[in-house]
């Protein structure tokens, strides 16, 4: 074999094939390193002026020429955090339901619509949060809120609809297809005998579902969330339409800020000024890393369960 | 099959030969501000002259400063004149200055929503820095109150609204509050963006306007052009002769005409708070940024040709589109500066 020529190695369809794949994928990689390397040098004069500060100020003022990213870190982890709090368990409930104990019936169309949702582009959520859930958010559940849970610093201040809390709940309606529909796939794919064996030793369908077939299926379902996650650090247009756009960091919900991918969009366009530029690249640099390595994560989550998955199955 | 790729052989050589015959493409980019009447002109000139056909991209006055300076578009277009330091660079990098040209005027109003009052509310300079500053938090303020005798004012605190993205309606509200407060001046200044002292920040006019509109005690601004369309309320402002004037074409066409006597002969001027009794004081220009001198004498002559055209038969295209028409007085003082170009 090692004697044929490179040439009629090639005309081998299998090797054709692989070539030309393994091009395509290296392709995927050679783009995201070249995203890292030119973001990193487009950023080069704001990491030298400001350093590590630029992670720790607040004040973002394009005219004297101060930037902080701290505001907008800020804004981007907790709209993310209240999303993913509100999206996990809604998400999880809804694939269990879907997975285990709907009718096939049921379940497939439901499954459409889900997969329906997903591909809803974002804008259309934006809109969705700004005449439906900024509304209701300002004139019921803000004041019901502050009448109940106002003591807590999470629930205090002025309710003007939009903010933290508004832009937390449009992502979470924006994710949670995305839970759903690979929370769904991950129990779908745990093996018929699990099942079989937890319900031969006596236990109900429940007992069968949550402590057999939900632990067999757990980093499956953690992937799903990080991919949420993910979805939910990176979303742009949504999440400007509903937080307010103001860099403040508050404890309370109600209070409007502001997110890393919102401000990159807003500013970009008129930002003039190397320093103004290099400072929003270099956000985008901070807000590429972080999905990044969430992705990256979620990725590993799916693979491990698919092979756990075969290896428990046939013990 | 054969028969459609000799069919589309055909049609790319004809293609390429009608393209080949003379036919002058100038690109430009810039101000999103006046697209709208921009994509007119392009069209109504590409119609007269048909070798002539202008290009134009809506990316931000931003985007069209720097696409001009690094030489990627024949031309730009900024809602504010470039700074000193953006001539210097684009001086430095070309050997030749860049030159200003008005075209159209824009104006910033003032809009709100307070459940109750319809009235058109009178807004003095002062009332203003104040409530963008954050020092008027309510309605009922001496400061505001004042100006509007016989409106009862609600004691409700004033949400104010700006935009979050960079634009020149943001450059033009906030060079006017930096020229009649010190305060303004010093802490927050003016440009397309700016950091806020207080407020929400709403994604273009329509975000703004949409804040307003549902959020009760809410004001900010938008541009006169937006509100027109859209039929939205907004109020009146002091100009520096002491009268309140609502913003509308011909009082912002007197703020040019009013600053006409003080402007340089580079067009690089602010006419906010220009003087004048009928002047609207929250207006200004927005240019067009040319080069001095071009290689390709075509292009000069063809982009000369459509500059002259504007500044005279064009103009008779802005009010159907709500734009302000130049006064004669700069129509007259731009017709001169274009044999600058060369």
């Amino acid at each position: 074999m090692s004697s044929r020529s490179f040439l009629s190695r090639l005309r081998d369809g299998d090797e054709i094939a692989r070539v030309i794949t393994f091009l395509f994928a290296a392709s995927v990689v050679l783009v995201t390193i070249l995203l890292v390397v030119e973001l990193w040098m487009q950023s080069a004069l704001p990491r030298h002026k400001f350093g590590f500060s630029f992670f720790l100020t607040r004040v973002w003022d394009p005219i004297a020429e101060q930037f902080g990213a701290l505001p907008f870190i800020y804004g981007t982890i907790v709209t993310a955090a209240v999303a993913l709090l509100i999206a996990v368990p809604l998400g999880i409930g809804a694939a269990i339901f879907l997975a285990e104990l709907a009718p096939q019936k049921l379940s497939d169309p439901l499954e459409f619509f889900i997969d329906l949702l997903a591909a809803v582009p974002s804008v259309i959520y934006g809109l969705l949060g700004v005449f439906i859930v900024v509304p209701i958010m300002r004139e019921w559940i803000q004041p019901a809120l502050k009448n109940t849970l106002g003591f807590l610093p999470l629930f205090q201040g002025p309710a003007y609809g939009i903010g933290f809390l508004t832009a937390g709940i449009v992502l979470a309606i924006m994710v949670i297809p995305y839970i759903i529909s690979v929370s769904r796939e991950v129990l779908m794919s745990v093996p018929r005998d699990q099942r079989e064996a937890a319900l031969a030793l006596g236990s109900t369908r429940w007992e069968s579902t949550w402590k057999v077939v939900v632990p067999f299926a757990k980093t499956g379902i953690m992937g799903s969330i990080f991919l949420a996650l993910a979805r939910a650090l990176g979303e742009t247009m949504a999440v400007t339409m509903v937080i307010g756009n103001t860099p403040t960091i508050s404890a309370s919900l109600f209070s409007p800020g502001y997110s890393i991918a919102a401000v990159i969009a807003n500013e970009f366009t008129e930002a003039t000024g190397d320093l103004y530029l290099g400072a929003l690249i270099e956000l985008g640099l901070v807000l590429f890393l972080l999905t990044f390595i969430l992705n990256g994560l979620a990725r590993l989550m799916m693979l491990l369960t698919t092979q756990r998955g075969s290896g428990t199955g046939m013990a | 099959m054969k028969r459609l790729a000799g069919i589309l052989l055909v049609v790319l050589a004809l293609g390429g030969f009608a393209f080949a015959q003379n036919r002058l493409l100038i690109n430009g980019a810039g101000a999103t501000f006046p697209y709208p009447m921009y994509s007119k002109w392009f069209d109504e000139y590409h119609k007269k002259n048909g070798n002539t056909e202008i290009n134009y991209q809506s990316i931000g006055s931003g985007g069209g400063i720097k696409q001009v300076t690094e030489g990627t578009v024949d031309f730009g277009a900024s809602d504010g004149p470039m700074n000193d330091d953006q001539l210097k660079a684009y001086q430095a990098k070309h050997g030749f200055p860049i030159l200003h040209f008005p075209t159209v005027l824009g104006a910033d109003v003032p809009t709100y929503n307070i459940p109750g009052i319809s009235a058109e509310l009178n807004f003095t300079p002062e009332a203003l820095a104040g409530i963008f500053l954050g020092h008027i938090s309510k309605w009922n303020d001496p400061a505001i109150a004042n100006a509007n005798k016989g409106v009862n004012l609600p004691a409700n605190d004033i949400v104010v609204v700006h935009r979050s993205d960079g634009s020149g309606t943001t450059y033009i509200w906030t060079d006017f509050l930096s020229k009649i407060s010190g305060d303004w001046k010093d802490k927050v200044g003016k440009g397309t963006s700016v950091n806020w002292p207080v407020g929400l920040g709403g994604k273009g006019n329509e975000g703004v306007a949409g804040l307003i509109k549902q959020t009760p005690n809410a004001m900010g601004y938008v541009e006169l052009i937006y509100a027109i369309q859209n039929k939205m309320p907004y109020g009146k402002v002091k100009n520096a002769a002491g009268e309140f004037v609502k913003a509308d074409l011909a009082s912002v066409s007197a703020a040019a005409a009013g600053a006409v006597k003080t402007m340089p002969d580079d067009f690089r001027v602010s006419i906010t708070n220009a003087p004048g009794k009928t002047v609207y004081p929250i207006s200004s220009f927005t240019w067009l940024l040319i080069p001095s001198k071009f290689s390709d004498a075509t292009k000069r002559d063809a982009l000369k040709g459509f500059v002259t055209w504007m500044l005279g038969d064009g103009q008779n295209f802005t009010e159907a589109l709500a734009y302000a028409k130049l006064p004669p007085e700069v129509v007259a003082k731009e017709v001169k500066a274009l044999s600058k170009i060369q």
